[in-house]
């Protein structure tokens, strides 16, 4: 089932499909390793809720919700944050 | 394994020209600028690239015997320009930037504890072609939280040799003296398609798997800490604490200390002052001279209790916190979660508010919180505020004994400035600066402990960049204003101040002020304060104190007596919207790197306050 990565409860993981941004957007999501088949964790929310924490490649990287929603994934089981095998 | 990597012994192309330029580059937050500090001892040099708000530190480095010189290029994640900064890096790298030597080898900066991410910026750097060391960085933290990595097939798999540093610990750094005695080209691998980001990443991936990384646990003390600092209730507690703890202190020490300094330099002044026996020379030397660099120097207290601050908030990981908590309310202004504290601090003082915007990596969004700084109330409006309440609002309770009819007068000024701010900030984001195409993107470092050492060179940066930069640009407004003040010579002696040229002028713009219920003394108070706002306050001293009218009345009186209170209260709206300050101009001028900015933003900002004098002195007239 397809989810919006700013739908993701805190602590579920989602692998990307989709990242419907003007390519220059997504160039830029993408060094911060947000693209295709990259696992994101829902890791935390600011205190008034946006923007919303992702923990991926070992790292947390923050984005506003108006950017995550226009990132789409598949949510997956969990798995240790640290496993990088793809 | 803290050992150069020679994978390439049996390489044919043995080059071994001598490296005399090198180039540092690396992703943002990689530690590049702290191992540039550590190799060129600091021995380095702050510009600025031709024509560009991109920063350029270049370095010297003593190696045995030779010097070499190391250019810091900004943090890139890839070589497509896109940015401001990724064009930099390429142009020098390239060697296309002018006065810019071409580097001759490269340092490739990687920080080891998130390699997988950082290796995509190998591939274009790699592709380049030029003798490349990379350097893994925060090796001990890599170690420390269980990762690894097999730099022998690391090398193998880049084509160059490899090493393991710690810049922060200095250790491993003998790699990069033996590298540059003997740098050799990048053996020929299949690189990807360096334009692709995605290719970049995959082949990131690939490479990442076969020099078997483990990538290192996340600090679980960082996110432990976060569980308290990004809490829905405390989080905002600890935010507000910090936040208030910063401007006291900017305010309640950085102030006074410069107030201090103030008092010292004009006491040194009054003592040099009888051991000079002409008028005019010693006016020049004290009033032009000595006052101008003084109002230099009184800047750096402010300036450096801010970026004591702001350089303890940003090594130690906070500060990306503090704009995570903050977005969301700058965001509904347009603006992100980085300006609050530049915005914060322009309450103090614009000058040092607008040197620490650089911190906000967007250009468009720095560039808005520039222009908006200068309209917060800043520490130098507060004489002229004072003055002018006392002398025309009588104090009458308002809330009780909370609230009087003068402390609202004061807290209206506040809103007055803020709303300016945020209305600026609004047109701005919605027009000439509106960035679509830079989503907000706000990577959470690990807490840290900030050094001393990075903390000094930050200070050391910011003061010599100010005292360099921009100071240079205030002493000479400052001299051209005492100019015209002690202008045209008088049988060899400065003209008393009704006399001078800036009297003449003021004179001269008295049918453009009149509008706004302002004689021509508030004109040539006008003036003057271009310099500083508070300079203000001992013009109209001099002016009123020399009129055979107002000599005996105390300020306030004469004030009274020659104002209206519309014109009075029109004087305050002015002074609140008006863009009275050369050092502001003159930072902005050094932090956008050309003259357009500042002359926008002083037209703009004079606009304002002479439409909103207007209506309000009409408007005033009118009721009465």
């Amino acid at each position: 089932m397809q989810v919006r990565l700013s739908d993701l409860k805190l602590g579920e993981t989602a692998v990307i499909e989709e990242v419907a941004l003007p390519e220059s957007e997504r160039q830029l999501l993408m060094r911060f390793g947000f693209q295709d088949g990259a696992e994101v964790r829902c890791s935390r929310r600011a205190p008034l809720g946006d923007p919303i924490v992702y923990s991926l490649d070992g790292s947390e990287i923050a984005l506003r919700v108006e950017t995550a929603c226009q990132i789409l994934g598949a949510r997956v089981e969990s798995r240790p944050i640290t496993d990088y095998s793809e | 394994m803290n050992q150069l990597l020679q994978t390439m012994a049996d390489s044919t192309s043995q080059s071994q020209q001598q490296v005399r330029t090198v180039a540092l580059i690396g992703p943002p937050n990689s530690g590049k600028t702290t191992l540039f500090n550590r190799l060129t001892k600091l021995r380095q040099k702050v510009g600025n690239y031709p024509g560009i708000t991109v920063e350029q530190h270049t370095g010297v480095m003593a190696l045995s015997g030779r010097e070499i010189t190391i250019i810091d290029l900004p943090g890139v994640y890839s070589l497509n320009p896109h940015s401001e900064d990724e064009r930099v890096a390429v142009s020098v790298l390239n060697g296309s930037m002018d006065g810019v030597p071409r580097p001759e080898a490269i340092l490739l900066v990687l920080d080891a504890t998130n390699l997988t991410r950082h290796l995509t910026l190998a591939a274009p750097v790699i592709a380049l072609g030029l003798p490349t060391l990379a350097l893994l960085n925060m090796g001990d933290l890599l170690a420390g939280r269980g990762g690894s990595i097999d730099t022998v097939k690391l090398a193998g798999e880049l084509g160059v040799p490899v090493a393991i540093v710690s810049a922060t610990e200095g250790t491993g750094l003998d790699a990069v003296g033996r590298f540059l005695q003997q740098a050799n080209e990048p053996v020929q691998m299949t690189l990807p398609v360096v334009q692709d980001v995605r290719e970049c990443r995959r082949w990131a991936a690939h490479i990442a798997r076969e020099s078997a990384y483990r990538a290192p646990l996340p600090p679980a003390w960082t996110r432990r800490i976060d569980d308290v600092f990004l809490h829905k209730v405390w989080g905002p507690l600890v935010f507000v604490i910090v936040v208030g703890a910063v401007f006291q202190t900017v305010f309640g020490l950085g102030q006074p200390l410069s107030n201090a300094l103030q008092n010292l330099l004009a006491e040194m002044g009054q003592k040099v002052a009888p051991f000079i026996a002409n008028d005019f020379l010693r006016s020049l030397l004290l009033d032009g001279i000595w006052k101008g660099v003084s109002s230099v120097l009184v800047f750096l207290p402010q300036i450096l209790v801010l970026f004591l601050f702001i350089g303890l908030l940003e090594d130690s990981g906070y500060l990306a916190r503090a704009a995570l908590i903050a977005d969301r309310t700058m965001h509904s202004v347009g603006l992100n979660g980085k300006a609050f504290i530049p915005l914060l601090s322009a309450y103090a003082c614009a000058v040092p508010a607008i040197m620490a915007s650089r911190t906000i990596e967007n250009k468009r969004d720095r560039l808005a919180t520039i222009l908006i700084a200068p309209f917060m109330t800043c520490s130098a409006r507060l004489p002229i505020y004072t003055l002018l309440i006392a002398a025309f609002i009588p104090e009458r309770p308002v809330v009780g004994v909370l609230l009087g009819t003068r402390a609202l007068a004061m807290l209206l000024l506040y809103v007055l400035g803020f709303a300016a701010a945020i209305g600026t900030a609004k047109v701005l984001k919605s027009s000439v600066l509106k960035s679509t195409s830079a989503p907000f993107v706000l990577e959470l470092p690990e807490y840290r402990w900030p050094t001393l050492r990075s903390i000094g060179l930050r200070l050391t940066d910011r003061g010599s960049v100010f005292l360099q930069q921009a100071g240079t640009v205030i002493l000479c407004i400052s001299l051209f204003v005492w100019g015209l003040t002690n202008l045209p010579l008088h049988q060899g002696q400065p003209p008393e101040l009704e006399k001078s040229v800036v009297a003449r002028l003021g004179h001269f713009i008295e049918p453009v002020i009149r509008p706004l219920g302002f004689n021509w003394k508030i004109g040539v108070g006008l003036l003057t304060s271009v310099v500083a706002r508070e300079v203000m306050v001992g013009t109209l001293g001099t002016l009123y104190g020399r009129d055979p009218e107002t000599r005996s009345m105390s300020l306030q009186a004469a004030l009274q007596h020659d104002l209206t209170f519309s014109g009075a209260m029109a004087l305050l709206v002015f002074f609140a919207f008006a863009m009275q300050c050369t050092s502001t101009l003159a930072v902005v001028r050094r932090e956008t790197n050309s003259w357009k900015w500042p002359v926008i933003q002083f037209i703009y900002m004079t606009g304002i306050a002479f439409l909103g004098a207007f209506l309000v002195n009409h408007a005033l007239s009118a009721l009465n």
